[in-house]
This record gives structure tokens, sequence and C-alpha cells, in this order.
């Protein structure tokens, strides 16, 4: 099913909805001609903020991390590559979830037995999850992005003196970026995806704001639906940004 | 460090993939400003043995000394590369850059040359390989004779005093052998030390101070061209040339 198809989809469930007997759909929640409605709406959309910036903080983090896990996991020295192996084995078992729980009701206990009185806010546990169960990800998507970059680059570079940072950085990684950006981009509309579980620990982003008008309007379905719309033009908005992205680098590379 | 009267001086050099030997106990000494052509079936080694010689490949045991340096440990590993240059079968010239860039590259950020001294010695090392117009251009858009001249002008830009060749012109269409083979006979005579990984036995006669026929790992001949094709000692050597020369 196209996109098209899906937004018209969308909107036959609306007007189906408003043309309805009442009842069966209750769209006046949302409706923005009406005061409370409208107030609802703004409610909903104001979600957006915090879901944009828990994503973008935590791909930012998974990015970084991602990177500092990957660089050991490719060493020819397999006691260097053990640690990094074994985070990417760890983290990528462990579901969202309870992950989640135990950074946030777990972790600060950890903290303070050791000594460190740091509170977690629901903020930071959702960023500091999404961006560890990421990072295997991100870490993997670098590794073999990397590693797809023939050997012989890297032995041209060292014939001419240059160093493991200097090879990363002048001739491994910007070839390897056109091939990581695709995958990477999956991953962050993965994130903003999941980062809807944040609402468990009470982070007000879209998917939380949704169930507490649910509880307050007993409107379900309208709300729901609202919520699905909101996440889909959220994605497809970076999946545009990110074909942009993509062919400006691609035409980068052919010139 | 204590100068030697050698180039490169390996001696009871091992190599093992697993269980498979690829060099056993290979003696070789370079002289300074020796050409060297190292020959032999696929398989035999001689990659491999030119490959440790800047330590692209580890050996297991033996001793490498490349101008005076004792191949050690990182340090001495570094100082050896920068000693010597490569040129590889398959170029491996950085395609995300430019051909100058490729050149100036090494200069400007392993040795810290500023930019403008980078580029006013790669167009110097582009025209004596004669290609200094296509400077400007990604390797994508040369011919495969003129992207291997362009990583004989890189590796020149580190101004290494050996050149190491593992089959420069194996990728070749046969119709751009010879412009890559001159640049390699010009650095001949200006005096490059050089050992040369090749099948060009042309190219051996004209620039060959000795030849070195190895199989299984193992340095089977040596000996000056002349002796080499005129008079092959051994049973396999001569069988390698019969095939080779058949052509």
């Amino acid at each position: 099913m196209s996109t098209r198809n899906i937004l018209l989809f969308g909107c036959l469930i609306f007007v189906a909805g408003c043309s309805s007997a009442p009842g069966t759909w209750g769209w006046y929640v949302i409706d923005p001609r009406t005061t409370s409605g409208y107030n609802n709406i703004r409610f909903l959309l104001n979600g957006f903020g915090a879901t944009i910036l828990l994503s973008v903080i935590a791909a930012a983090m998974s990015m970084v991390i991602g990177m500092l896990v990957a660089l050991p996991g490719m060493s020819s020295n397999r006691w260097i590559r053990l640690p990094s192996r074994i985070y990417i084995e760890f983290v990528r078992a462990i579901p969202l979830l309870p992950m989640l729980f135990w950074v946030f009701y777990g972790l600060p206990v950890v903290l303070k037995s050791m000594g460190i009185n740091i509170s977690i806010d629901a903020f930071w546990g959702a960023i500091i999850t999404l961006a560890i169960s990421d990072s295997a990800f991100t870490a993997e998507i670098y590794r073999s992005g990397i590693q797809s970059i023939a050997k012989g680059q890297t032995e041209a570079a060292k014939t001419v003196g240059l160093n493991y940072r200097q090879t990363m950085r002048y001739v491994i990684l910007p070839q390897a970026i056109r091939r990581i950006l695709p995958p990477l981009a999956n991953q962050f509309i993965y994130i903003v995806k999941m980062s809807a579980f944040a609402s468990v620990i009470g982070m007000q982003e879209l998917t939380r704001r949704a169930n507490e008008l649910v509880v307050t309007e007993y409107r379900p379905l309208e709300i729901y639906t609202l919520l699905i719309l909101e996440y889909l033009v959220l994605v497809l908005i970076i999946s545009f940004f990110v074909r942009w992205l993509e062919r400006k680098m691609g035409s980068d590379e052919s010139r | 460090m204590s100068k030697t009267g050698n180039a490169i001086e390996i001696s009871n050099l091992n190599k093992w993939y697993g269980d498979y030997q690829a060099l056993k106990n290979i003696d070789l000494n370079v002289a300074h400003g020796e050409r060297i052509v190292v020959c032999g079936p696929s398989g035999s080694g001689k990659s491999t043995l030119i490959r440790c010689v800047n330590s692209l490949e580890e050996h297991d045991s033996g001793r490498i000394v490349v101008d005076g340096i004792e191949m050690i440990d990182n340090a001495s590993i570094n100082a050896i590369r920068s000693e010597v240059g490569m040129v590889f079968q398959q170029f491996n010239l950085f395609p995300h850059l430019t051909i100058l860039q490729n050149l100036t590259l090494g200069p400007m950020k392993a040795r810290g040359m500023s930019k403008a001294d980078a580029e006013a010695r790669a167009m110097k090392y582009l025209e004596s390989v004669r290609i200094p117009d296509q400077a400007h251009k990604k390797p994508s858009e040369l011919s495969g004779g003129q992207q291997q001249r362009v990583a004989i002008a890189r590796s020149l830009c580190m101004e290494p005093k050996i050149m190491l060749f593992d089959e420069p012109t194996s990728a070749l269409d046969p119709e751009m052998i010879s412009e890559v083979l001159d640049v390699i006979v010009d650095l001949a005579e200006e005096g490059m030390t050089m050992i040369v990984v090749t099948h060009e036995m042309g190219f051996a006669r004209r620039a060959a101070d000795r030849m070195i026929f190895m199989d299984h790992g193992e340095v089977i001949e040596t000996g000056t061209p002349t002796e080499f094709f005129e008079v092959p000692k051994t049973e396999r050597c001569k069988q390698f040339l019969s095939q080779i020369l058949q052509h």
C-alpha cells in the first residue's frame, strides 16, 4: 500500500465517522471547530516537541556510542574485539520495555549504592534507554558499512603514511558514509516509533498525551487514529529529508 | 640506526596462513639501487614476500631490516613505511578524492606539509608520469593505465627510497601495459631501489639487475636476467619459463 493510499484510507475513516450514526463515531473530540475539540488537538499535538527531542537526542547519542563500539569491534586483536561483541549481543537481546524499566527504576538504585546521587527523570531515562538499545544496531550498521570498503583502501592509506585515525577520517569514513546513511535513517525512524514506550514512565510525548486524553474522553478510536497519523507525518517528513540527503551525497560521488 | 650496505635484508623469513606455509626460510638482500624482479606461479608467495617488507602482512619468524631499520615494533614499522612506496595490482586509488588530492593526502596529513608545497610536489610527479592535465579529475574518469600511473606518482610523493610493485600491470588492458612499464623503467634508470612482482618478462630483461624465481613459498632460483632466461638451472624454473614465454 503506497503512502498515498494509506492517507486516503485515513481520510475515508474520518469522513465515514462524520456521516454515520452518533454513538459509533465521535470525531467531535478532535473537531477543531469546537472549543473542547480544538483544545484536545492542541493537547495532542503538543506531544510532538517531546517525541522529536527525545528521538533526536537519543539518535545522536546512539550514533556516537555505536561508533565507539564499532571501531574496536573491527580490530584484528580479538581481545579488543571481544568487549564490543559482548556489548552488541547483550544489548541487542534486551527488549526495550524491560530495559526502560530497569534504567528508570533500577539504575538510580545502582548509582546510589555507588555513592552517586542522581535521580533520572522520565526524559533522560527514556533517552538513555533508547540510545543504548539502538546503539547495538548502529554499531552493526557502521561495521558493515566500513567493512564494505575494500581492504586495499586501508593498505594504500598505510603506504602513504596515514595512521589509523587519519585513514578512518580521510579515506574510509567518507566512502562508508554513503552506504551507512540509508540503514542509519531506518534506525532513526525506528527510534521515533520506539519513543512511544517513554509514555509508560510518564514522559509527556505523543502517545502519553493520547492515552491521557482517552482516559478522560473515552474515545480511543478517534484519538489513536490521530496518534497514528501524527507518527505517520513525522516519519514521512524524515524519509523525505533522508532521500534528499542521499541524493545530495550521491551526486557528490558521481561528479 | 646503523646504516648497512643493503637497502633490504631479509633472513630466515617464515609466514604461515593457519597450517599453510606461505613463505619458507626466505633469505634476500637487496642492495641500494638494485632492481629485482620476482616471478613465479600464482600462490608461490611472491606477493606475500613483498607485502612483508612494509608489514602489510605480518611475518611469523625471521628478520627484516629495511634501510638500516629493523622491523621490531610499530614505531619501526612506521619508520620503514615512510621509506617504502608501494603500487598495487588494483591501483587502490581513493575514489572519493581527485587525483591531486590522492597525491597530496599523504604529504599533508602524514608529513604535515603545507597545501601549496604538497600540490607543487604532486604536480612534479604527475608530470613525471606524464598526466599533469588529469589533476582535477576523479580516479574513475581515468583509464586503467592512467590510474596506475597516478598510483605510482602517489607513492613517489612520499619520496620513498624503495619502491615495491605488486603485479602492477596484471589488472590492465594489454594496450595500457607499456605506458605503465615505461614509467617504472624511468624510475629504475633514476636509480630507485625496487622489487617488482610481475609476469612481464620483456620488462624484466629491460630493467632487472636480478631475477628471483619463487615456487611454493621458496626462492628456487636467482640470477641475472641473462642467466635466468638463457640457462635456467632448475627444472621447475624451465617449466615456468616455457609456459610463460609460449604466448
